[in-house]
């Protein structure tokens, strides 16, 4: 007989042991997919989780991890607070997308004006501004009319591919891309690129940003009015009321603060990595930056590791795509059950097994 | 303008149309009743669709692969029942998992099946009925799957308000506590109230990927999971008001692919998006009278039950 038995207070070591344990028993069951799929197990893991960092073409490699991981941490670190005080903005993808949007746009709008000191700031705030506007849709529906925010937001985000698909083939096309879907190049466009800082790398200004954000979010939490009331409310609404702390703010400010973080993604990425608006320029990092933000524990050095690992799955998933020929769902369904096997694990946290019948207390 | 549209037509695809989300909605209707949150209709619904379409295109035979479809739905429910009701996980986040680990997964095992044709769903022809002028064309020519769907509302609708298991069922939905003092096993009635959804869900799936479609792409169910749950909030969790959700729903996506094909000065990308506007909307009138809103909302919904606490 098997018992789980409340723990008084969370366990500190398996808060920390149990993403570790997740990774370990994904790797194995991913082994176990991937033998099903006719492919060697030991082979395809190291080719995903080993050498993209120390094989052979490493050097490539390295550099694409950080251009992957930053918008994953970018939008996490958002996601974390909300999710921490029970608020759950599902929609980052279409706050990704809104924010590439706005920052395309006005950096398009210039074009070709040689200033760069004045278009890439503005890009940025722009960027900034399309996903707050897009979170606060969720954000002020839920403050104002009690509708819940997780529909809202995961529904807008079709609505923003809607828009994508639509400014692509519309109003932000290149004038000169002979009908082609999808805007100028904005890497070509120096005054708005967003390129790699030290060659190599894959540190542009949105890994920066990464960084940034990453910093912020520690010292908000642990130091900040803000984020105490943040963890309060996740602890204990009713308290947090008691308290003092407006619900309502905490909601538009969680929402956002992460509809913000998401949307300056979606411009560094759209003014460096993928360089354009086109209709399938958002690759899912909205909705993969869920499972980093749970992976991170929902906190920022947490994040920060977990996104690393989990752009690491994206490149070594491409790795395994070109030399195994493993199927790019594989990685998709990987990172699923990467969840799943944490979100599992995690009764250690909270709970204890016993072993055994009942003791009579 | 040429407004050439049938509403006998119109009537007939909006049955078919609606299908696939009345069935994930009637599902996750009992999940929510029974007092559980399981935000992955989505991703049952997409395994069902590639489940329900694989064994329909090897088996030659739609109804086995219907049942196909349900059964991979309710598997994969089972995952998230035994996460959140042994495991005590937190139920959004599982959900959520859920949804993502579907997509994954129902790309990998539909890679072969891309641009295959299946078998297709044979119309029941009812005599007398379907020969009625009007009415005919538009309710009684459709497939068997329309009619079961109907039949699963009516049916969860009198098994909640009639009998002693539906009964139990909200009681468990409104106070876990209570319930399992009176004995109720939680966790089971929960467990199989998750199951049943997942079926559900997974039946909608296949009838997107075998009717409605008919066929399979990655990621097919474009956020008809979610509309499911919208619905379920739309309609106050009643089983009467699902059906009619789901409908109107559907009504709505019919007509806006009408307009589209008509050719009517909307923009294509303002119609395709009017679906998910008009959800969100109906959601915000809905959930603006709080009172309402919270009184026929399951008491439990969301909580995790744990004997001991």
């Amino acid at each position: 007989m098997i018992r789980l038995e409340k723990r008084p207070t969370p366990s500190q070591t398996w808060a920390y042991l149990t993403p570790l344990v997740a990774v370990v028993a994904t790797m194995i069951a991913g082994g176990v997919l991937f033998a099903f799929l006719g492919k060697d197990p030991i082979v395809a893991i190291r080719t995903i989780f080993w050498d993209p960092v120390f094989g052979e073409f490493a050097f490539y490699y390295r550099g694409q991890l950080l251009v992957k991981a930053g918008p994953l941490i970018l939008i996490a670190i958002g996601l974390s607070l909300g999710f921490k005080a029970g608020i759950w903005n599902i929609g980052a993808e279409g706050q990704y997308i809104m924010g590439a949007i706005f920052g395309a746009a006005v950096g398009l709008a210039f074009y070709p004006m040689e200033a760069r000191w004045l278009i890439f700031p503005l890009m940025i705030v722009a960027g900034a501004l399309g996903g707050f506007l897009w979170a606060m849709i969720p954000g002020i529906l839920k403050t104002r009319f009690n509708t819940n925010e997780i529909l809202v937001s995961l529904l807008l985000v079709y609505v923003a591919e809607s828009i994508l698909a639509s400014m692509s083939l519309g109003l932000l096309r290149n004038p000169e891309g002979a009908g082609f879907p999808g805007s100028r190049n904005l890497r070509q466009y120096e005054s708005a690129a967003n390129n790699e800082l030290i060659a190599g790398w894959g540190m542009h200004w949105g890994v920066v940003a990464a960084f940034i954000a990453v910093i912020f979010a520690y010292i908000l939490l642990s130091r900040h009015i803000m984020g105490f009331n943040i963890r309060l409310t996740g602890e204990s609404p009713r308290a947090a009321r008691f308290a003092g702390v407006n619900p309502n703010r905490l909601i538009l400010f969680c929402l956002g603060l992460s509809g913000a973080l998401a949307g300056l993604a979606g411009m560094f990425e759209v003014a460096g990595p993928a360089g354009q608006i086109s209709i399938d320029f958002n690759v899912g990092y909205g909705f993969t930056a869920i499972i980093v933000a749970f992976l991170g524990r929902l906190h920022p050095i947490g994040i920060l590791l977990a996104g690393l690992l989990m752009a690491l799955t994206y490149i070594g998933g491409e790795a395994a795509q070109a030399s195994l020929g493993l199927p790019a769902a594989a990685i998709q369904a990987f990172q699923g059950m990467l969840l799943f096997f944490l979100l599992a694990f995690d009764v250690l946290t909270n709970f204890k097994v016993r072993f055994g019948r009942e003791a009579t207390v | 303008m040429d407004l050439s549209i049938n509403p006998i037509l119109l009537v007939a695809s909006l049955m078919v149309a609606s299908t696939p989300i009345l069935l994930a909605a009637i599902g996750e209707m009992v999940v929510e009743k029974v007092g559980v949150l399981n935000l992955g209709v989505e991703g049952m619904m997409i395994v069902g669709a590639i489940c329900g379409f694989a064994i329909a295109v090897e088996t030659g035979s739609p109804a086995v692969g219907f049942a196909a479809a349900a059964i991979g739905g309710a598997i994969l429910s089972m995952l998230f029942g035994f996460l959140t009701q042994y495991l005590l996980s937190n139920q959004v986040a599982t959900g959520l998992a859920l949804t993502l680990f579907g997509l994954g997964l129902s790309s990998l095992m539909g890679q072969s099946y891309v641009g295959i044709k299946p078998p297709s769903t044979p119309k029941l022809d009812i005599p007398l009925l379907g020969d009625i002028p009007v009415l005919g064309p538009m309710l009684f020519s459709h497939d068997l799957m329309v009619y079961v769907s109907l039949a699963i509302v009516a049916g969860v609708w009198g098994f909640l308000k009639y009998t002693r298991g539906g009964l139990i069922l909200r009681a468990v939905g409104e106070s876990h506590d209570a319930a399992h003092a009176l004995g109720y096993n939680v966790i089971l009635v929960r467990l199989a109230a998750i199951g049943f959804g997942g079926a559900c869900a997974g039946l909608g799936g296949a009838y997107l990927s075998l009717v409605r479609v008919p066929q399979w792409t990655e990621g097919m169910t474009a956020g008809a999971g979610w509309i499911a749950l919208a619905i379920v909030v739309f309609a106050s969790w009643r089983a009467g008001r699902v059906l009619l959700g789901a409908y109107l729903f559907g009504g709505i996506t019919v007509l806006q692919l009408n307009l589209q094909a008509a050719g009517v000065a909307i923009p294509v990308e303002l119609l395709s998006m009017s679906p998910y506007l008009i959800t969100i909307l109906v959601l915000v009138i809905i959930s603006s009278d709080r009172n309402r809103a919270a009184l026929n909302a399951p008491a439990s919904l969301g909580r995790a039950f744990h004997a001991s606490s």
